[in-house]
């Protein structure tokens, strides 16, 4: 599993953890049941403080992505079908936004994006 | 959380320099990183810890036990690296073991040779002819090799090179996989600090300033900037250290939120860095003059 983190970021680095490891989860790269690396072997192979890794796992079981067994370790807690459609629904909204605001620079009309999507669409 | 050393109501004092009702606790499991300027008491504090020094009034509890009556079971739990010439001269590494290691019921032979093969240390050169990076990763390996659970080290990173400091960190980092070691080191070099301190405990005067969670001062200290009209009796509140020039003012804060509500777009406020937040503690809870 990659974890990559950038030092330099305005994100704290326990939220960039946080995000990468729900990003893997939403993907499907992670599944139910799977191990995490313990907290300290995290921090020890970002390179960063073991108060960063626990701040990110714990709050990622706050939010059930992960549960946690004392001496065992952290896994990746079973996901609710309907939350990950609502965030899978989101990010689809997110790009849509982002391929209207460039199709308007270019001065694209909405029938000409329709008729591209569609084109599109029908090709997959 | 468990502490691992509990300082309570400590009082010394010295011809020149006090500690009065001092008060530190250090958790078991982390790192703390303890800064402070030169003469801030960094070593008398560490020397307390060590029992090198007794305080004149006040409490000393190490692994939730008294130094009067446990001395040795603490000691042994103890790894003690500081940045002075202690080894002796003539010996080799391997010499220096053998004078040591008896001390140590827990002393580790294959952890040792371990740790000098992965630091690159040779055990059969004298140690005097050893650079000071050597000379500092000997004394780690001193340290480490009786498993202690505790490591207070002074200065230890100082007038190492890159490579050597990174190595340092790392072997620290390996050390701190197991959940019951704990690490105390001091330090001038902040950045040495950052990617492993989980708490910073800082100390200024013989006074504690602040033991806190890194994350928890990246959050709310910040240096503000803004224009000298916007200070008055009121406003200067907000701040615990204000620098003024003739092209505005520079402040600190320990609360970045209200900073932002009260003044919102009229100043600048940046994440305020362990040094800057040294550098105006130093100068005092007042309004200090750039002249």
């Amino acid at each position: 599993m990659d974890i990559l983190i950038s030092n330099h970021s305005k994100e704290a680095i326990y939220n960039q953890i946080k995000y990468q490891i729900k990003e893997k989860v939403f993907s499907g790269e992670l599944k139910e049941g799977d191990t995490l690396p313990s907290m300290r072997q995290l921090a020890r192979d970002l390179h960063v403080s073991v108060i960063t890794t626990k701040r990110a796992y714990e709050e990622l079981e706050k939010e059930g992505f992960i549960y946690s067994i004392v001496g065992k370790g952290s896994f990746i807690a079973e996901q609710n079908p309907e939350v990950i459609k609502e965030k899978k629904l989101t990010t689809i909204e997110e790009k849509l936004i982002e391929v209207i605001a460039n199709s308007k620079e270019l001065g694209l009309s909405l029938p000409e994006i329709k008729e591209w999507m569609t084109i599109l669409y029908e090709e997959e | 959380m468990e502490n691992v050393i509990e300082l309570k109501n400590i009082y010394k004092s010295y011809k020149n320099f006090q500690i009065e009702d001092l008060s530190l606790q250090v958790k078991k499991g982390f790192v703390t990183g303890f800064i402070g300027a030169n003469g801030a008491g960094k070593s008398t504090v560490m020397k307390l810890m060590m029992n090198l020094i007794r305080p004149d009034s006040g409490e000393v509890k190490m692994f939730g036990m008294d130094y009067s009556k446990h001395e040795k079971e603490i000691k042994k739990r103890i790894g003690f690296v500081f940045d002075d010439d202690i080894l002796y001269k003539e010996l080799t590494l391997h010499d220096m073991k053998k004078l040591i290691a008896p001390c140590y019921k827990q002393w580790q032979d294959s952890l040792f040779r371990e740790y000098c093969d992965r630091l690159e240390l040779p055990l059969n050169q004298k140690m005097n002819t050893f650079s000071k990076g050597m000379k500092m990763k000997a004394s780690l390996v001193m340290a480490l090799s009786h498993q202690p659970d505790l490591l207070i080290m002074d200065e230890p990173t100082a007038g190492l090179d890159p490579i050597v400091r990174r190595q340092f960190i790392e072997l620290l980092q390996d050390v701190m996989l197991d959940e019951e070691k704990t690490i105390f080191l001091s330090t001038h070099i902040i950045s040495d600090l950052a990617p492993i301190a989980d708490f910073i405990t800082f100390i200024n005067s013989g006074e504690i300033v602040f033991s806190k969670a890194l994350h928890e001062i990246e959050e709310k200290y910040a240096i503000v900037r803004g224009s000298l009209e916007l200070l008055d009796r009121d406003t200067e509140q907000y701040f615990l250290s204000i620098k003024r020039t003739d092209v505005g003012f520079e402040a600190l804060t320990s609360d970045y939120q209200q900073i932002k509500e009260v003044f919102q777009d009229e100043v600048i406020v940046e994440k305020a860095n362990l040094e800057e937040i040294m550098y105006y503690s130093k100068g005092g809870q007042g309004n200090v003059a750039f002249d």
